[in-house]
């Protein structure tokens, strides 16, 4: 662009070939600029896109079915002859089974965080990390096959009553799924804690242990809150494992030894079956998939909003 | 000192040393349970792996990876499910690769500190937290009904691509960001453009964190299966998709990409949710192999990064 001005500003000067490629190479540098931009705005895209398409199809279901059917129905059986539209069910099951997963995944996560920020030696700590993340890219499909085929006739030998699709297995494999990811978010919010507090209660006599419980713990509680905030999230959008081994049948029930679908088993359930474009059962999927990206929305806004917003400063 | 007094203080130090002997106590059972929570995970992906290798054992052998799924569970192979996992994953990393590395790029390098990069920002770790399914209903919405792509290997691919951006632009801007601005400022002092500077420089420098997102980035999605099944893939596909090369001009043909098909994972949960046992033992087998295959990739990319790490000193 400077060019562009030097050259208006002294019209007796010709443009020295040098010049000229630089011009040139200006525009170069602005096309290439544009398509990175681009490449960036593609993430704006799919937001749009998934919001747009979740809508407009849910759109389509809401002119059949009535707001207040579908939040305040206690039965979902769209696809029967005799249809409700209540999405209570389905919710009530998503949220059992997370509740499951974090009652096991928010204590276990939350000691072996500890455990790594402040009594594991580096080299121990070297290690453990990476095995961690290890764990978080096994296929969620396998652990469905472990809680139905493993956890399932485990939990049957304890309680003999326990039916075969269950809540229970489904929720105590996804919480193993997610020790490692509140494991891992809490730790960096304790190892964020400065040294001198550490310093400042071993001066006092205190053992690791009290001053891990009484001085880091409360020192990153809002780094741990949000740790378990978006752990929320993610067993909300658990897929496989629910689907596999919690069952496929919406009962309004929060008893964890029962079988019944959550939001998630609903989609697939349906997505196997064929049914046809922009029918009312189509659509029901992303009337479903609308609650749960929402859901989901609002436990990673808030989770962010807490670690950033009360993050204390030192 | 009175010897009345110095019998109290002794017995204080006995007190004392009662007490520290016991908070050492709970220091060491604390680090012990620690331990315990932090290998719970890896215990049971221990118990998972061995329980698939178990059960699976009779189906390990070379019939199974060069045979189609059949109805009779003995005789059923992973061809077609392998097949098609290689040509999606090549579609996937084709299109996350270029624009995921182009946007870590721009955000990294070029975009100016204001509201627009900050909302691309927001919208890249929103992103990440997306459950997988919800991929799955914007490319049936989108993909399979909005461009009429249909059921496709592309529809699949142009899925998992998007699912696995985030993974990517994170990924590329952490591996930016350790290059020190020293180099880039050596670059422009000696008359480079931007782009030369990045593309010559920042762009090769970062190489090994980049590969190291990308790999992570494909192991997740070879092993996702919500989006897939919310697609609509078959899940019986005994053929091969066209060859993408063939002998005569112009040697390469895209009626693959049109094609229907089936991924690893889907088989899996295929044989998973049938509940004949015989194909429990086929979904097992695959779940090992499914299991192998993200283990060495992720382990693949753990080590190149801790290798990185190592060696580059700036």
């Amino acid at each position: 662009m400077n060019t562009v001005i030097m050259q208006n500003n002294t019209p007796s000067l010709t443009i020295s070939p040098r010049l000229a490629k630089n011009l040139r190479r200006n525009v170069k540098e602005r096309v290439i600029e544009l398509i990175l931009m681009l490449a960036a705005l593609s993430a704006v895209f799919t937001t749009f896109a998934i919001v747009a398409v979740l809508l407009y199809e849910s759109l389509g279901f809401f002119e059949a079915v009535p707001l207040l059917e579908f939040f305040t129905g206690t039965e979902w059986t769209p696809l029967f002859e005799d249809a409700h539209y209540g999405i209570l069910p389905l919710v009530a099951g998503t949220l059992t089974t997370s509740f499951v997963a974090l009652a096991l995944a928010v204590p276990v996560g939350t000691v072996a965080a500890i455990y790594l920020s402040e009594f594991a030696s580096h080299r121990a700590r070297e290690i453990t990390k990476p095995i961690l993340e290890l764990l978080v890219g096994v296929p969620t499909i396998a652990f469905g096959y472990f809680a139905l085929l493993f956890v399932t006739p485990v939990l049957q030998k304890i309680y003999p009553d326990l039916p075969g699709f269950n809540m229970l297995s489904a929720g105590l494999v996804m919480g193993v799924m997610i020790i490692p990811y509140i494991a891992s978010v809490a730790e960096d919010a304790m190892r964020a804690v400065p040294m001198s507090m550490r310093e400042g209660s071993y001066a006092m006599g205190a053992t690791r242990f009290q001053t891990a419980i009484r001085v880091v713990t409360p020192a990153a509680t809002s780094g741990i809150v949000a740790a378990y905030i978006l752990a929320i999230s993610r067993a909300v959008g658990e897929t496989m494992v629910v689907a596999v081994a919690a069952g496929q049948q919406p009962i309004l029930t929060f008893n964890p030894t029962e079988g019944a679908a959550t939001i998630t088993a609903y989609i697939v359930q349906v997505a196997m079956g064929d049914l046809p474009h922009a029918s009312i059962g189509y659509q029901s999927i992303f009337a479903a998939g609308l609650v749960l990206f929402v859901m989901t929305l609002a436990f990673n806004l808030i989770g962010h909003v807490v670690r950033k917003k009360f993050r204390e400063q030192y | 000192m009175t010897t009345e007094m110095k019998a109290s203080v002794l017995k204080n130090l006995d007190a004392v040393r009662a007490m520290i002997r016991r908070h050492k106590r709970n220091d060491i059972l604390f680090a012990a349970i620690g331990l315990i929570a932090l290998m719970l995970g890896l215990l049971t992906l221990l118990t998972l792996f061995v329980d698939l290798v178990m059960d699976g054992y009779p189906r390990f052998n070379l019939k199974f990876f060069s045979d189609f799924p059949s109805r009779r569970a003995g005789e059923a192979g992973l061809l077609s499910a392998w097949v098609g996992s290689a040509l999606v994953m090549l579609v996937t990393f084709l299109t996350a690769v270029p624009v995921g590395v182009a946007a870590g790029l721009y955000l990294e390098e070029y975009a100016p500190k204001n509201w627009f990069s900050d909302l691309i920002e927001i919208n890249v770790s929103n992103l990440a937290g997306v459950p997988s399914i919800i991929y799955g209903l914007l490319a049936l919405g989108l993909f399979v009904y909005g461009f009429g792509f249909g059921q496709s290997i592309l529809t699949a691919g142009l899925t998992l691509g998007l699912l696995i951006l985030p993974i990517v632009i994170v990924s590329t801007r952490e591996a930016i960001r350790g290059i020190p601005v020293a180099i880039r400022e050596a670059a422009y002092a000696v008359g480079a453009t931007k782009w030369q500077v990045v593309s010559d420089h920042v762009v090769k420098y970062s190489q090994g964190g980049i590969l190291t997102g990308v790999i992570i980035g494909m192991s997740r999605a070879i092993g996702e299966t919500a989006p897939i099944i919310t697609i609509g893939a078959l899940t019986f596909i005994a053929f091969l998709p066209p060859s993408p090369v063939s002998d005569i001009a112009p040697y390469l043909n895209f009626e693959w990409l049109h094609s229907s098909f089936t991924v690893l994972p889907i088989q899996m949960f295929n044989w998973l949710s049938r509940p004949d046992h015989a194909f429990h033992i086929n979904a097992a087998a695959a779940g090992a192999i499914i299991i192998v295959l993200t283990l060495l990739m992720n382990g693949t990319a753990i080590y190149l990064r801790y290798k990185i790490r190592k060696n580059i000193k700036w």
